[in-house]
């Protein structure tokens, strides 16, 4: 080596076992970082960010619908208000939300690797990320949208709001996503550590690598189609327009040839966060490994053959209808082994009552009244009465709000140690996980009620028989926020002075748990063998049984 | 940079190699392998985002059958043929600068991607052509159609469609020629590319192939009509 390597090596060599937190320092270390860990971190506080908003925007909404007449917003006003909502929680929050924080943090540790294959591609797909969010933003202050998220022509390419930039962010925070699935599902086919056959990957990797498959493969196609849409509003060429000739259920089946994929790139990865927890704090072996693993992938599969379901009232024929309504009911299949096999790992398991498992719970208890609902819509004659009704909100609340984040916030408590080397306190966040449930069952319940009975959605005033509805629902959003801030005020005061984390706290068999916590600037000292499974506890207390 | 990459190899117990390796790779092979991998993925993804395109042709052929065929007349298939030739020739020179690579022939890579460039330059100097002609005659998308002589509803439909794909296909041509100058005075300029690791000229071969390949459908879906 050269000598200036040798001058360097004693301050270096210190460097390479300080934690990734410290190995480096100023904002520009973190803003121009490859470091997986750190990127993960930024998307992380970033999506918390952009859920803060988009949290804000829901409570506007709901606090309109507390009473039946307009107090607060004109009928426009709030178009925009569940806008806002719509779009930042899709687009910022529920799409990145587990694959860019937690899988970016854990995907190279899980694997034994050093960083993800493509650090630098990493770093851009975050930088389009911002970039992405700055229009957003944008469309905020500019005035907002009052398309609703789904953008469905005519009335995006007619109406006078900021629609372009609302666009130009939905089509650039695609690109991030595209990116970071590339990334993964390179990482994954090619760095994986020595002894570690796809059998014996964690089965969080195997959420996040289906998840990352619908990113590469559908996305594109939101992409071209919102690039469409914003020539059509630019130049009036009449693709979408039916004024100029264009064709607006074609927007819908291009539109929900990736939007219904997409929540599946929401789900998967809380899937696999659940399948980690519910074994880890078990501390029981996962029940029928390679029917999780390949349900993931097969619901990535039957995930691109359902779009129609959201069409069953645009017109498209019966044939057509009743084709999709079949292949929704086959997504149930491979969703129920998944639900049946985290019961059967409970049973018999040594289970930890902690916060992470009882987040666990609470997602196996809301997921399972979200995934079944589905099963009600995807019946046709119940649709046409279902149709834009508060069924339909509720329904995509349980399973988006109640599974994705959820299990993202499973997730934050089962990592949390590992990310920051502090323990948070255990009893608050039991208190929180309390908060959270009842004020989610309370917020979105009462919407299946309602929805039931022929409330519709997007309307700011109604008939004042629904309103105890309204009004239970308001209460319950604002319990919801009051235990997502209990949440966030342990999760930071643990950092200042919560308890120092050991390497394992929960003694869990996957790899990212044999490495410092938190993790040191390579991730590994020297290179990791994998040489057992993730889920081969020792101490299982077979008399329980 | 170079200095960081020995740093590593000395940490992680000294051992050599290449500094094209970077430092999170095991081996050069697991390294070329994954950007290779990564490459396809794209292409992947780039083949998806024509595919929303080519339905859209597909669904308003469709729906307007004797509009299609009545204004893909008003298409020059000569000029269509003439840069099918082009893009097919292009690819012919990047593959063979490829082969360069591997015989290790550095100027001879330099030579074929800039015929390569050449060849994308010929492609758009068509383009521009065909293009103005139909700014000239009105035959534009949407609520600039001005052209007066096609039976069949929703003529500025074809056009609407054929202007996005081809723009859409152009942009992938431009980018392209972008690409290959930077390999030029990037990569091959700096010495970083060699017999040992030529994955990014390959990869710009592979995209070249794709924009080439796409085209190969675009030509008969539009000019060439029954």
């Amino acid at each position: 080596m050269s000598s200036t390597t040798g001058d360097l090596a004693p301050g270096h060599e210190h460097d390479h076992h300080a934690s990734y937190l410290t190995a480096t320092k100023g904002v520009a270390s973190w803003l121009f970082t490859l470091d997986h860990k750190r990127i993960g971190v930024m998307y992380l506080v970033a999506i918390l960010t952009f859920f803060l908003i988009g949290g804000l925007a829901a409570l506007g909404v709901r606090a309109e619908l507390f009473t039946p007449e307009p107090d607060l917003f004109t009928g426009s006003q709030y178009n925009r208000w569940f806008t806002v909502h719509g779009a930042v929680m899709v687009f910022l929050v529920l799409v990145p939300s587990i694959p860019a924080s937690l899988g970016n943090f854990f995907l190279p540790l899980m694997l034994g690797q050093k960083d993800v294959a493509f650090p630098r591609l990493n770093l851009l797909s975050f930088h389009i990320y911002i970039l992405g969010a700055l229009f957003l933003i944008y469309t905020l202050i500019s005035g907002g949208v009052e398309t609703g998220w789904t953008f469905y022509t005519p009335y995006s390419s007619t109406t006078d709001s900021s629609v372009i930039s609302a666009l130009m962010g939905a089509f650039t925070l695609g690109f991030s996503s595209i990116l970071t699935g590339i990334n993964f599902i390179v990482t994954i086919h090619k760095m994986r550590a020595p002894g570690m056959t796809w059998r014996k990957m964690p089965l969080f990797l195997w959420g996040t690598y289906a998840t990352s498959l619908i990113q590469v493969l559908a996305t594109p196609v939101i992409a071209v189609t919102l690039f469409l849409l914003m020539f059509e509003r630019t130049f009036h060429i009449g693709i979408f327009d039916p004024a100029l000739g264009g064709d607006p259920v074609l927007f819908q089946h291009f539109f929900w040839f990736y939007s219904h994929p997409v929540v599946y790139v929401m789900i998967l990865p809380a899937f696999g966060v659940i399948s980690e927890t519910v074994s880890i704090h078990s501390r029981k072996h996962i029940f029928g490994y390679m029917a999780i693993a390949a349900s993931s992938v097969a619901i990535a599969f039957i995930g691109f053959l359902v779009w129609g379901h959201h069409m069953f009232v645009s017109g498209q024929s019966e044939l057509s209808g009743t084709i999709f309504s079949l292949i929704t009911f086959g997504v149930a299949v491979p969703t129920a082994i998944k639900v049946f096999s985290w019961v059967g790992t409970m049973y018999g398991g040594a289970i930890r009552l902690n916060s992470v498992m009882l987040y666990t719970l609470a997602f196996l208890f809301i997921f399972t009244i979200g995934g079944l609902t589905g099963l009600f819509l995807a019946v046709l004659a119940v649709d046409v009465h279902m149709h834009d009704t508060y069924f339909v909100v509720a329904h995509f609340h349980y399973v988006m709000m109640g599974g994705t984040l959820m299990g993202f916030i499973a997730g934050i408590h089962h990592w949390w140690p590992k990310m920051t080397g502090k323990m948070y306190n255990e009893k608050l966040a039991k208190f929180g996980c309390l908060v959270v449930f009842t004020g989610f069952n309370l917020t979105f319940f009462t919407q299946f009620v309602m929805g039931a009975r022929g409330m519709p959605r997007r309307y700011h005033e109604y008939l004042p028989e629904f309103q105890l509805w309204h009004q239970l629902s308001t209460i319950g959003a604002f319990t919801l926020a009051a235990g997502l801030f209990i949440t966030l005020g342990y999760l930071l005061l643990s950092l200042k002075n919560g308890e120092k984390a050991s390497k394992n706290p929960w003694g869990a068999k996957s790899l990212e748990w044999e490495t410092e916590s938190p993790p040191i600037e390579h991730n590994f000292v020297g290179q990791v063998v994998c040489d057992h499974g993730p889920y081969d506890f020792d101490e299982i207390d077979y008399s329980r049984g | 940079m170079l200095s960081h990459n020995e740093n590593e190899a000395e940490a992680a117990g000294g051992h050599e190699h290449p500094a094209w390796q970077a430092h999170h790779f095991y081996s050069g092979a697991q390294q070329k392998a994954s950007v290779k991998l990564g490459m396809w993925a794209f292409l992947v993804q780039e083949v998806l985002f024509f595919s929303g395109l080519f339905m859209a042709y597909f669904a308003f052929r469709y729906l307007y059958p004797d509009t299609w065929l009545a204004a893909h007349e008003l298409l020059d298939w000569r000029l269509g043929g003439l840069n099918t030739v082009v893009l097919l020739f292009s690819s012919l020179t990047m593959a063979l600068a490829v082969r360069a690579c591997q015989l290790d022939d550095m100027k001879a890579v330099v030579r074929y991607l800039w015929i390569t460039i050449g060849c994308a330059g010929i492609f758009m100097v068509v383009k521009y052509f065909e293009y103005s002609h139909k700014f000239h005659a009105g035959t534009l998308p949407g609520k600039w159609y001005t052209f007066d002589g096609i039976e069949g509803g929703a003529p500025e439909v074809f056009f609407a469609v054929y202007f996005m794909m081809t723009g859409v296909h152009g942009l992938h041509v431009v980018i392209g020629i972008g690409i290959m100058l930077w390999m030029i005075f990037g990569p091959i300029r700096k010495g970083k590319i060699s017999k040992d690791y030529y994955p990014l000229v390959e990869n710009v071969g592979l995209y070249w192939h794709l924009v080439d390949l796409i085209w190969i459908f675009l030509f008969p879906l539009l000019y060439l009509v029954r």
